[in-house]
């Protein structure tokens, strides 16, 4: 691990490198989609709602880019990493990777570096297209880009548990839709928890990624349903769990090295 | 002298099937070594372990003195592996694919590393696919491929399991001239195949595994003397030999093959042939067609396998 830490290694580096370009090289159906459906959220939503309703005194419209740009972030992490293991599993080429002398910290943490990388291109291209829906102010930058790289993180480390645990495509659509969508949609992408029953905002408070979606939401507009440090503690716990799991499994080999 | 690859006791089991049980073996340096043995024998599951693809239960495997677990830089360093299957990753180009092996194993980009590629490439007859991508190859190409992700960090121990499973014999030939010639430059070469003449011709040495266990283990001459015999097959006028006055120690085996008339004989030395064919000139009888066979790694390796079903059989 201080290995990591002290000088990338080269095989650490290749395969963050790799991983960035396996994505980048079909860009359309990796970054342009997912924009693209994002924009359609928008535009659907920012039709019906726009001039009805306010929520935390921003309108409407504006209060759903950073909500979608951060879906997008988390959806598109998850997808990196999961989706890449997979496809390396049932084709076989993941020989490739763990037949050379890289450890498994840095197996790790090149997939979900790359994951991140993906996230943020695909926000980053989210926030572009949608940015003049709605006059988006930027209170506090830096908990935007660290909400951003933390739950691109958390979605990234959970896509390889996803990946490795995986043996088929049919498991992880499985674990996509019964997971990760119900997990991103009610966890207030489209609205407050505060306009929830109270049942289901302490329902909303056992969601993990309501916590990134909020503590996101705060950088742009300085406020949000619960304290940015605390969303970022819960964050970083569930950080420090998942990165346990996966790396203990990575360790062991578990589906991966018989 | 450090073993080029060492295996010492050891057991690998899936579920209720030993895959290794208890499997011993030293190769030399710059030895060319044949693995050979019926499918679920167990040498694919002892290639991952070497390679660290797969754990074994208990035992220690090295590769040039390096402990596979203990030392696992090291010793992948010293292993290239030509898989069985036929994988590939479709994002990439032939070269994009080798670049990325070469950094994997902690080459850095520079001109030596590209050389090095190019070589590679130009020995596999690849240069004119350098650009394409992996899926756009033909089944041979990608096979090539695949030998030359096994080369890109020069690993003195390279380790070909089954590689010219469904290739056309050109590329069967191409291949083993080049893989002929990375032995003649001193790499230590472990071939699994189930083409049986090609061990004969290319390996000195050979084990046989058969339910996770080393059945046989010799050079290559040796396995063929000690199992396997020259053969004196001939035609005659007569379809009894044994009334031609042959003893039975003068015939030490043989089987006719009806209807044509052929006999087979099976002999250790040429100077067994004489008194046989002498039995057949004092008997008056005309030999219509005569030829001798070789020993060959089919018959040692059919003949070991049927000895370890008889042990089995007995010790059930």
């Amino acid at each position: 691990m201080n290995h990591l830490f002290l000088k990338p290694s080269r095989g650490f580096i290749t395969l963050f490198y790799k991983e960035v370009l396996r994505f980048w090289k079909v860009a359309a159906q990796t970054v342009a989609a997912p924009v693209l459906t994002a924009l359609l959220y928008l535009l659907i939503f920012s039709h019906v709602l726009a001039s009805h309703v306010e929520v935390h005194g921003v309108p409407y419209t504006a209060f759903l880019v950073p909500g979608l740009v951060m879906m997008s972030v988390l959806q598109n992490a998850f997808a990196n990493t999961s989706s890449s293991l997979i496809q390396s599993k049932v084709t076989g080429n993941l020989v490739f990777v763990l037949l050379p002398p890289i450890s498994h910290n840095e197996f790790f943490a090149a997939y979900v570096l790359a994951s991140v990388a993906r996230g943020l291109v695909v926000g980053a291209g989210v926030l572009v297209v949608t940015t003049w829906f709605g006059a988006l102010s930027y209170a506090a930058p830096l908990w935007i880009l660290a909400f951003a790289v933390m739950g691109g993180a958390i979605m990234g480390t959970l896509g390889m548990i996803a990946g490795i645990w995986a043996e088929k495509y049919d498991q992880l659509a499985a674990f996509q839709n019964f997971l990760i969508l119900p997990l991103t949609f009610l966890s207030g992408v489209f609205y407050s928890i505060a306009s929830l029953p109270p049942f289901w905002q302490q329902v909303s408070h056992w969601n993990p990624v309501f916590y990134m979606i909020d503590g996101f939401r705060y950088g742009f507009f300085g406020v949000s349903d619960i304290s940015p440090w605390v969303s970022f503690l819960v964050g970083l716990l569930c950080l420090v769990i998942l990165s346990f799991i996966t790396l203990n499994t990575l360790k062991r080999g578990y589906k991966l090295r018989a | 002298m450090t073993a080029a690859i060492r295996v010492e006791q050891v057991f690998k089991r899936f579920g209720s099937v030993r895959a290794l049980n208890g499997i011993d073996l030293d190769i030399q340096p710059g030895e060319f070594f044949g693995l050979l043995g019926p499918n679920g024998a167990g040498k694919t599951t002892l290639i991952s372990a070497l390679a660290g693809l797969s754990r074994p239960d208990s035992g220690r495997l090295a590769i040039m003195g390096f402990d596979v677990e203990t030392d696992y830089r090291a010793a992948r360093r010293q292993l290239g592996v030509v898989p069985q299957e036929l994988v590939f990753d479709p994002f990439f180009s032939v070269r994009e694919t080798l670049e990325n092996q070469a950094g994997y194993y902690g080459i850095d980009p520079s001109r030596q590393r590209r050389a090095w590629i190019d070589e590679i490439l130009d020995n596999l007859d690849l240069t004119s696919k350098a650009d394409a991508n992996m899926r756009t190859l033909s089944g041979g190409m990608k096979r090539r491929v695949l030998v030359a992700q096994a080369l890109v960090h020069r690993p003195p121990v390279i380790v070909l399991d089954e590689p010219t499973a469904g290739v056309d014999v050109e590329l069967r030939q191409t291949l083993w001239q080049f893989v002929r010639r990375l032995n003649e430059d001193g790499h230590t070469i472990v071939l699994t195949t189930h083409y049986l003449e090609e061990a004969e011709n290319l390996c000195g040495r050979i084990a046989m595994l058969k339910a996770g266990q080393v059945v046989a283990l010799d050079t290559t001459p040796n396995l063929l003397s000690r199992f396997s015999s020259h053969t004196l097959r001939l035609r005659t006028a007569s379809d009894k030999p044994a009334q031609l006055g042959m003893t039975q120690e003068l015939i030490r085996e043989k089987t006719q093959e009806r209807p044509s008339g052929w006999w087979t004989f099976a002999f250790a030395h040429f100077d067994e042939i004489e008194p046989l064919l002498a039995c057949i000139r004092n008997a008056g009888c005309m030999i219509d067609e005569l030829e001798i066979g070789k020993p060959d790694l089919e018959d040692v390796f059919v003949r070991v396998m049927q000895e370890q079903n008889q042990e089995q059989v007995r010790t059930a």
